[in-house]
Formats: structure tokens, sequence, C-alpha cells
């Protein structure tokens, strides 16, 4: 492959992950109003589009402050890191066919990889404020990422196992004539929960709860390392809403359209359930979380796994 | 004019007058002024209770003192306050288990205390019982020097907050009080506001000066230390960690601070800190006219607009011996119904809200919206705080056009209750979170001085609409729904059903609202008619101008009306000195206790969990601090 082409897969899929959730910003304020009954941002611009501009200009020019009392080199490392990992994990993620910034073997688990080190970002950037309502949630962060991650990883070997495959190129392919939604459609759902979690939204956005913790992680932040923090969720929404399209509904495959087009759409459409379900939920308890996770989800994601294995085995026996 | 409204009645043409002004009589009644003496009740039997209480304790010198609402009243001496209260409280058979209220009275500058024992400041306490359906109003003359009494917070848990804010406000001192501080005002405070002799205004103080070294004092101040509430120091308890929620944090309502000592995310140690919205609303109303008091009170509990006017005004009318039409009241009660809504719609939302669910709050504020626009602002002309009832009656008859408006509201609302009650009461996440949370008994709750929707939820079906009908309630059919656990979805199932049970209200008073006048044409509310009086006959013209000029002289006497408002029980306490202005209003308030149960209410659970309370109690920091 020419070196050109693959900078410009590169600099296509940067460009579009930042755009993309800086535009969701937009969408998601929007999409909310309408499902409550009001307009949202709408004075910027068309549609109020440009609003995600003006707040950029405004959030890039707040004071960079940094409260006396942190520990102030995590304080600024912690909010990057989350925007990397996401950014970084979306080099494996294939966009339509060939169109990906590195094609790795093992695709998935750089990417789970990259999801646990995410945790890093929430637990140091409440470590670091030394605030009592940061440190919470970064403690709460710290359990709830690590649990989910458990059966986040379980969910997806169903589709490994099916697959053959931890290129997510390879995954795609596979479901040409099924997608993985029907047979793995427990891995899905418990992928779908478990994505909710890790990208800290509601129902399970325990580490913000800002009817409790003001904040939770990022109480002590401002200006753009707020916004980094922001935009790192936006980018995890935008990864996560691609996996499930990826790997549960067949990426880029689609009849008529061109595969890129058919990704977008799918990505999209999990985008917006994600929103809805932000519109919809109220917010578990700390505990109840925690139980769902081990009691419901693990042994959901295990039982998934011994009937995917069971099956895989007799076909190949 | 202060200095004019202390001037005392004697002034005041009196005309004597065995006839009362009855309703429907219309403008052309002649203009007098009741005599003093005869507001108030009249001479009955005395009470049971007190019968009861000579038979228990036979040298108790118990001095009877009538009031304008006939609440059993009597002085006791200070030595036998504790035995006194202790057997009427615990001992007695169906005991007075609900301090209702609590407070005092700087007795200094009161003119009219026929038959009352000598004391320069007096302690009331008003005891309820909800086996008999009574009340008590026991009070304790106290000397000017230490004035003192004993601690009752061994007998109802509720007194607690009670006596710290009798301290604060009045400076008598609570022995046997675990924790005697300020409650309302700063501990820094110099004074005690309620006394007659503390300023009321800031005029009558010097120029406002903070030093540098002032202000670190009172920052020094806001710092928690737990030894001074009895709690542990996190430096002998390593485990323990001590979180300042407030004043100014999104889950208390309002400027609210609570400190909570977490171990890991359990709630062990709870202190509560109010008197952030402090206004002094009972020391403004020492100031104001009978009738300029009123805009005070819409803003105590100030989502429920004018079902705060409607104690005040009914004490005020008690006292005065005002009889108001009916019209006038069905108009009330309808106002009130449709406040009690707009109340529970922002509980409804922000109780949701609280529990992380962020769309309810927007579905139930256009609702109170709607209600705003089409029911409440073409009658009042107002929206939170109409300023509406007036003594006697209402500031302005039903506009023409008002029915429609509201039956479409009462149509419309149903349907949306019920689509919340998919959303947010059937959410099995909500359950999780509010069932079995922070649940009451009804023995607690009573002892704690809690009332409405939180009483009703723990178990007791006791609502004053039922109970004690004022302004014609009882001409209306209404359910009064209850709870069984006391938890916080108990809690706020009752507020869903209540709104449902004020609509029913709404409709039946819309069919019955009768023609009519919408207020009294009694002289000490409504002035005498121009013609044929006022304009020909100088006893008319002077009381028409002193009514306009001074507003009402309302007659020596104390009474005391309650309603069931937003929250709970409402009222106020009004002492009139027969003077333009009252000498005390103490304003008993839901909120005050229902705040104050807090730590009994999270104590063991989650810190989340303390944000459901808060939610699911309904309290309004204005209401709390008064």
């Amino acid at each position: 492959m020419a070196w050109y082409w693959q900078l410009l897969i590169v600099l296509g899929v940067l460009i579009a992950a930042l755009t993309i959730a800086a535009g969701l910003i937009w969408y998601e304020r929007r999409l909310l109003s309408l499902v409550q009954d009001r307009y949202g941002p709408n004075r910027v611009g068309p549609a109020g589009l440009l609003q995600v501009l003006a707040d950029t200009v405004k959030i890039i020019f707040k004071e960079d402050w940094v409260p006396p009392f942190a520990d102030r080199r995590v304080f600024v490392v912690a909010p990057s890191l989350v925007l990397i990992t996401a950014l970084l994990s979306f080099m494996v993620v294939p966009v339509a066919e060939g169109w990906v910034v590195i094609d790795l073997d093992i695709g998935l688990l750089f990417i789970l990889a990259m999801s646990s080190l995410a945790v890093y970002s929430v637990v140091l950037a409440g470590w670091s404020s030394r605030s009592k309502y940061s440190l919470v949630g970064g403690l709460r962060a710290a359990a709830q990422m690590v649990s989910y991650e458990v059966f986040m990883g379980l969910s997806l070997i169903g589709v490994v196992a099916l697959a053959g495959s931890f290129d997510l190129g390879d995954i795609v392919e596979a479901q040409e004539g099924l997608w993985y939604v029907v047979p793995q459609f427990v891995g899905f759902v418990v992928f779908l929960v478990a994505g909710l979690a890790e990208t800290r939204r509601i129902p399970f956005d325990l580490t913000e709860a800002e009817s409790e913790l003001v904040a939770g992680y990022h109480t002590e932040y401002s200006g753009m390392k707020f916004g980094l923090f922001l935009v790192g969720e936006y980018v995890a929404i935008t990864l996560f809403s691609a996996l499930i399209a990826t790997l549960f509904f067949g990426g880029w495959l689609g009849p008529w359209l061109p595969g890129v087009v058919w990704f977008l759409i799918k990505t999209f459409i999990f985008i917006t359930l994600f929103i809805l379900i932000r519109g919809t939920f109220p917010r578990p308890r700390y505990d109840q979380l925690m139980a769902l996770g081990w009691k419901a989800m693990l042994p959901l994601s295990l039982l998934n796994l011994l009937i995917t294995g069971a099956i895989v085995v007799a076909r190949a026996g | 004019m202060n200095d004019e409204q202390r001037t005392q009645p004697d002034d005041v043409p009196h005309q004597q007058s065995e006839t009362r002004p009855e309703h429907g009589e219309g403008p052309v009644q002649p203009c007098q002024w009741p005599v003093a003496a005869v507001a108030g009740g009249g001479a009955a039997p005395p009470p049971a209770v007190f019968r009861e209480l000579r038979e228990r304790f036979p040298d108790l010198p118990l001095t009877e003192q009538t009031t304008a609402d006939g609440i059993p009243t009597a002085w006791i001496p200070r030595e036998q306050t504790a035995q006194v209260l202790r057997y009427l409280g615990r001992e007695a058979a169906e005991p007075f288990a609900m301090l209702y209220d609590l407070g005092g009275v700087d007795e200094r500058e009161r003119l009219h205390r026929e038959g009352m024992p000598d004391a320069a400041f007096s302690v009331f306490y008003h005891l309820v019982s909800y086996s008999r359906n009574a009340d008590v109003r026991l009070k304790v003359a106290l000397p000017e020097e230490r004035p003192e009494v004993d601690s009752v917070a061994g007998i109802w848990p509720a007194a607690g907050w009670y006596e710290r804010e009798l301290w604060d406000m009045f400076g008598v001192g609570v022995a046997g009080h675990p924790q005697l501080k300020r409650l309302l005002n700063p501990p820094w405070w110099d004074g005690h506001p309620l006394r007659k002799e503390h300023p009321s205004r800031g005029t009558e103080y010097g120029p406002f000066e903070m030093s540098e070294d002032v202000f670190d004092e009172m920052q020094e101040q806001l710092r928690f230390k737990p030894e001074e509430w009895g709690l542990p120091r996190t430096e002998d308890d390593p485990t323990l960690m001590y979180l300042n929620i407030g004043p100014q944090h999104g889950a208390t309502h309002g400027p609210f601070r609570v400190v909570v000592g977490l171990r890991d995310e359990e709630i062990v140690h709870l202190v509560p800190d109010i008197g952030y919205h402090h206004r002094g609303s009972e020391k403004m109303a020492e100031r104001q006219s009978w009738h300029t008091y009123i805009p005070y009170t819409d803003r105590v509990d100030y989502l429920g607009g004018v079902t705060n006017n409607l104690p005040y005004v009914l004490s005020v009318e008690k006292l005065c011996g005002i009889e108001v039409p009916e019209r006038a009241q069905l108009v009330r009660i309808l106002l009130c119904e449709a406040f009690r809504i707009a109340s529970h719609l922002v509980f409804y939302g922000t109780f949701a809200q609280d529990i992380g669910a962020l769309s309810p709050v927007f579905y139930m504020f256009e609702d109170r919206e709607r209600l705003f626009d089409d029911v409440i602002e073409p009658i009042t002309g107002g929206r939170m705080h109409p300023n509406w009832f007036r003594i006697g009656g209402l500031a302005e008859d039903l506009p023409t056009g008002w029915k429609q408006p509201v039956l479409d509201y009462l149509d419309y609302l149903p349907a949306r209750l019920d689509e919340y009650d998919r959303l947010v009461m059937d959410n099995r996440i909500m359950k999780a979170r509010t069932v079995g949370v922070s649940a009451i008994t009804v023995d607690e709750a009573v002892a704690w001085g809690l009332t409405g929707p939180m009483l009703r939820a723990a178990g007791l079906p006791w609502d004053w609409r039922k109970q004690r009908p004022y302004s014609h309630y009882d001409w209306f059919e209404f359910d009064v729904p209850v709870g069984t656990t006391g938890d916080a979805y108990d809690r706020a199932a009752v507020h869903v059903e209540e709104m449902r049970q004020s609509l029913r209200i709404m409709r039946q008073v819309v069919e019955a609202m009768p023609d009519g006048p919408y207020k009294a044409f009694h002289p000490l509310t409504t002035p005498p008619a121009k013609e044929p009086h006022t304009m020909h006959d100088i006893e008319s013209l002077i009381t028409h101008f002193l009514g306009v000029t001074w507003g009402p002289v309302v007659p020596p006497g104390e009474a005391c009306i309650y309603t069931e408002g937003t929250k709970g029980q409402y009222s106020y306490y009004t002492i009139s000195d027969g003077a333009t202005s009252p000498y005390r209003v103490k304003i008993r308030t839901a909120s005050f206790p229902h705040l104050q149960v807090l730590p009994k209410l999270c104590t063991g659970y989650e810190i989340a969990d303390l944000v459901t309370v808060l939610g699911s109690i309904d309290f309004v920091m204005a209401d709390v601090d008064k």
C-alpha cells in the first residue's frame, strides 16, 4: 500500500473521529432536547451547528488552571490519557474493506488493552485532584471499569470463537452470511451494557453522578483539560458504537451503498441509542451496579461462552 | 411610621356592637370595630386535658388562658415543666405524641397580658395528639435574667432543633440539651434577633464593615470540627472520612449544608447545618402591618404560593372574628390545590433527577408551566408568589372566563401523570433505588414531628383537610393516600397520588363555585363603602382613613390555625397585642422537622441514598430557615 494512501487513512480516521466526537456534542444536546420537550442550542449558525465551534473557542481560551492542592504533573497528564487511548483504539477499526490504519492480528485484544489503560486516566484524575469528591469518583471509576472490563472481554470471546480471529477485518468478513447479533445476541447485550459502563454514561455514570459527587473525578478540572475529558467521552462513545457495528452488525457490509456509508449509518444508530438511553434511565446505586456486573452479566457471558464454544467444537468435530 | 405602629388602639374609635357582620349582607352594614374582649372564645368548661392534668398533679398551679383559636392553653411553672410534659408526651393514655411546635415570645413589651403570669419571656409547647385529635398549648413564664427551660428532646426527638432555635432567637437557655448551639444565625452573631430590643433593619446598625481578621474568623468558624458534634476525629479513626456537602451543591435543593462521616461509601455520621436561607420572616412580621405581611408569607415555602397565605389569614380572621364568604373560601381551596399540584410537580421532577433521570423534570416543569399560564396567572395575576389572599377574602374576584381553562387543565394532567407513572414510578432502577430506603415507622414519624406526605407515607392516614376541615374542605370528596413503609418510594407515591386527589377536589370546586362576594364586609378588612357612609358620616370617614393608612387594628389575642400545606402541616401562631402589626408570629413549617430527621433516615445507608432521601423529603430551604 502506498505511503500516501496510508497517511490519508491515518489523517482521515483521526479527523473523522475528532469531528464526529465534536459534532456529537451538538447532536447529543439537540437530540436530548427533543426528548425533553425543548429546543437545545439553536442560535449559533444553522440549527445551532456552530455552537460546537463557539464552545471550543471558549474552552480553549479559558484560564488553564491547576488547583494549588493538586498533584500537578499527574493532574495535567490524566485528561490526555483518556483521549489518547480512545483514539489509538480507532487504529484497528476497519471503516470499509481495506480502510484501516493498521491491520492488526490481535485487533480486538489491542482495543481491550487500550480500554484498560483508559481506566488510569479517570483514576489518576480523581487521585491527583486531592479533593474528596474527585477521590470518591475515581474510586468508583476504578471498581466499575475494572469489573465491567472482565465480562466485556468475555462477551466478545463468542464472536472471536465464531470468526476464528481477533482481526476486526476478518470478523466483519465472517459475518457475510449472518450478522453475529443473531447467534451472539447475549454477547451483544452484555457488550452494550459494558460499553455504557466503560464510557461512564447514564445509567452507569456513577463516577460523575452529578447529584451526589458534583462532577466526580473531574470536579476540579476546568478549561481545555476538562474539554479533553469531554471529547474523550464522545470519542469513546463513537468507538463503542463503531465496535458494536463491526462486531455484531456486519461492519461495512450492506447492499447498494458503499461500505463506508453502511459503517457510518450503523455507528450513528448506536450513538443515537446511547443518547436516548441517557435521556431515559435513572442511575442505579454503586452496589447495585456491582451486583448487576458480577451476579448477572458475568454468569450470562460465561454461559454464552460455554454454549458458543460447545457449538463451535461440535461443528468442527 | 414605626412609632406610630406601636401606638395602641385605644386611640381608635370603638363602637360597641353585639352583632357580627354576616356574609351576604352586602356593603351596607354599619362600620364597627369589634370589642377586643369579644374576640376569642367564650366561657367554655375547662378542657378535658386540663382536668386530666389536675387529677394527675393535684398541686400543679395551672393558669388557663383563653385564646381565639380555642386550643386549650395554660401556663405552668418552670420547675414542673419537664414532669408535666413527660406525662403528656409519654405516660398519659393516648399521649400527645407529637411536639408540634415550640418557640418563645418576648413578653416585655406586651401590654394586653390580662390573667397571665408575670414574665419577661415565655416559651410555649404546642402538642398534638393524633389518637385524641386534640391539641394543647402549655406556656412557661421566664424571668429576664438568665431565662432557662429544661430540654424536652428526651421526650420528643423533634425538640432538638426547636430548642436550638429558641436559644438562637431569644437567648433562652435549655438545660440538658446536648448541643445548644445557634441554629439559624451564624455562630458569630451578636444578640438574639427575636428579642424586641434587637434591631430589625440594617439602618439601625452602623455602617457595615468587614475586616480581614473578621473575615478569616468567620471562615474558620465554618470549618467542620467533628469534636464539637461529639464525633470522632479522622486522626483518631483513619477509616473515617468527613465529606462536606453544600451549602452550594446540586442535591441539596437550595443552600443547605450537610457533613457526612463516611466509611467507604456508607454514612456513619451525619450533621445537617441550616440557616443559610434565613431571612427573618418572623422578625419582619413584627414591623409589617397585618396586611402587608401577606407577601412575605408567599415566600416561606416558595413553591407553595398561596398555600402559605392561608394559615396566616385564617389565624388573623380568627383573631378578628371575620366570617369569610363561601365564594372566597372555595376560590382559596381551588388555588391551594392548584399550588399543591405545582409544588408536587416540582417534587416529582427533582426527585427523579436526584436519582439520575435527566428528562422527567422537563416534562413536569412543562406541566407546571401550563398550570401557571392557564390557571394561576389568569386568576391571580402572579405566578409563584401571587400574594392573592387577603384577610377576609381575596384580592379580587375570579376573572370572566376562568372556568374553561381550569377544566381543560383538569382534563390534560391525568394522562400525563399516568405516563410519568410508567416512566418514573414503575421504572425498575427507580424502584431499586428507593424501595426500602430510609423507611420510618408511624411512631417514629410522629415523634420526630413529621407531617403531611412524610407521615402518610409511613402509614397514618392523617390529613388536616379531613380531620379538621377548614375553608369547607369537608364539602368535597377526596381520598387520603397512604404508604406502608414510609420509605423513599412510598413518599414519592403519596405525592403522586395527592396530585390526582387535588385534581378531584379542583373539579368539584369548579362545579360548586357559588356566586357572592369575594371578601367579607367586615370593617377590619374592607373599608366602609363611600355611599352611604364615608362621604356623609365623620366616624365612617375616620374609620376609612385609619383602615387604609394603618391597616386593621387586630384585637388582642392569640390564634393558630392548621392547614395541610404542600409539604405538611403549616400554621402561623399569631399573637396580637391590639396594634397595627402582629406582636409575634411563629411560623411552623413542615420542612423544618422533615430535615431535622435526616440523620435518622440516612445513617447506615450509602452516600447515593442521601441524595435519594433528600429528593424524597420534599423540602424547601426557605421553608426550613424561614
